[in-house]
């Protein structure tokens, strides 16, 4: 526990605080990224992460996207750990029933993440932070240590290769 | 290209519906792991328990050492700001057992089934003369009162019962390290963290009496 030099920095927020402000939508965030079971491990991952390395958040303004960077890192890790497997069928069913509410007209709005998960990396990742997480541009550059202008570029790449994937589907 | 062409307006509203992903069904079992884990790695700093009671909800806090802080109702709204910017950022909602220990003795108590309580107490939120006057008070027996004077006399400042009483008004373990035993010379109840309600009805509890509102 640190007693040195704590009244010079900004205080944090106490975790509990964190967890209950952003974990829910960080959660949507990892299961959009990895499917509702690995999400789930990506999830804990993230926070116990986030837990670990809570002494050295620097600005406490920022804990939102210092937290969806340490999602977006462990769910590339899950990604590769379970290589370019399609997500299964159930995780898709999961998400689109979550998704649809239970209705069959809107069922085909959660088949997307079936294609999202084909996404490369980057657009995955800034599929999930512009309408899941609900991020703006800038604080997706954050959160991906990228440009601002790549931050758009991904989001558009992504929904442009999902518009031609669902063509094709319908073709 | 077919009529069904999906647009890009279309994709990214089916994106967004994502938002709506109802995670509660799911929320209690992964935050109860979370904290589990923690736990077992070390991770968890200070653990927070609401606890019942006849004054209402008791906010309790624990370290590795022991019970940290107990809070009122009135102040559970910035209870866990004070804890993460006085102890550590690593504040959870989390059971530990020296804060069940508290609980179950706080309860006995409530019920006049404990006179004294024995659970490991972190006394890190004070210190210097607060603290000699705290150590003092601890030891005052139940159903016993000292004078602020008395105290400030008992920690080795005698003249010093102006800081004894800023000392037991800023007790960060009330009812545990029972400043509610000591009061003016007078003999008037005096001011309470609590509210001079509450320190009215622990006198009156442990005289004889219950916890219970007009008792």
């Amino acid at each position: 526990m640190p007693s040195g030099g704590r009244r010079s920095r900004a205080p944090v927020p106490p975790f509990a605080t964190v967890l209950e402000q952003h974990g829910r939508v960080l959660l949507r965030f990892c299961i959009s990224q990895a499917g509702p079971d690995r999400g789930e491990d990506v999830f804990q991952e993230t926070m116990i992460s986030a837990l670990r390395a809570y002494d050295t958040l620097k600005d406490p303004d920022a804990v939102r996207s210092w937290l969806f960077s340490i999602a977006a890192r462990k769910a590339i890790d899950s990604h590769r750990a379970v290589g370019r497997a399609p997500v299964p069928v159930d995780d898709v069913d999961v998400i689109r029933s979550a998704v649809s509410g239970g209705d069959p007209a809107n069922a085909a709005g959660g088949e997307i993440w079936r294609d999202v998960a084909r996404l490369p990396d980057k657009q995955r990742q800034a599929v999930g932070l512009r309408f899941i997480a609900d991020l703006s541009h800038r604080e997706i550059a954050i959160v991906m240590g990228t440009s601002e202008a790549a931050a758009r570029r991904n989001v558009f790449e992504a929904v442009r290769r999902l518009r031609e994937d669902l063509t094709d589907a319908v073709r | 290209m077919t009529p069904t062409d999906p647009d890009t307006e279309a994709i990214e509203h089916r994106l967004a519906a994502g938002r709506e992903l109802d995670v509660e069904p799911s929320w209690r079992r992964l935050t109860d792991a979370l904290v589990q884990r923690a736990a077992a790695e070390d991770l968890l700093d200070v653990a927070v328990e609401r606890h019942e009671s006849p004054f209402g909800a008791l906010m309790l806090a624990a370290t590795r050492e022991g019970v940290v802080r107990l809070g009122f109702p009135d102040e559970a709204d910035g209870f866990l700001d004070e804890l993460a910017r006085l102890v550590s950022g690593r504040v959870m909602r989390a059971p530990r057992p020296s804060l069940a220990a508290a609980r179950h003795q706080l309860d006995q108590y409530f019920d006049r089934g404990r006179t004294r309580f024995d659970v490991p107490l972190d006394w890190r939120l004070t210190r210097g003369f607060r603290r000699e006057v705290l150590t003092v008070t601890s030891a005052i027996p139940y159903g016993r009162t000292l004078s602020y004077a008395e105290v400030a006399a008992c920690a080795g400042s005698p003249r010093a019962w102006r800081a004894a009483g800023t000392a037991l008004a800023t007790n960060p373990l009330p009812i545990l390290v029972p400043c509610h035993r000591v009061l003016r010379g007078s003999g008037q109840i005096g001011p309470y963290r609590g509210g001079t309600e509450v320190k009215r009805r622990l006198l009156s509890l442990e005289a004889g009496g219950t916890a219970d509102q007009g008792a």
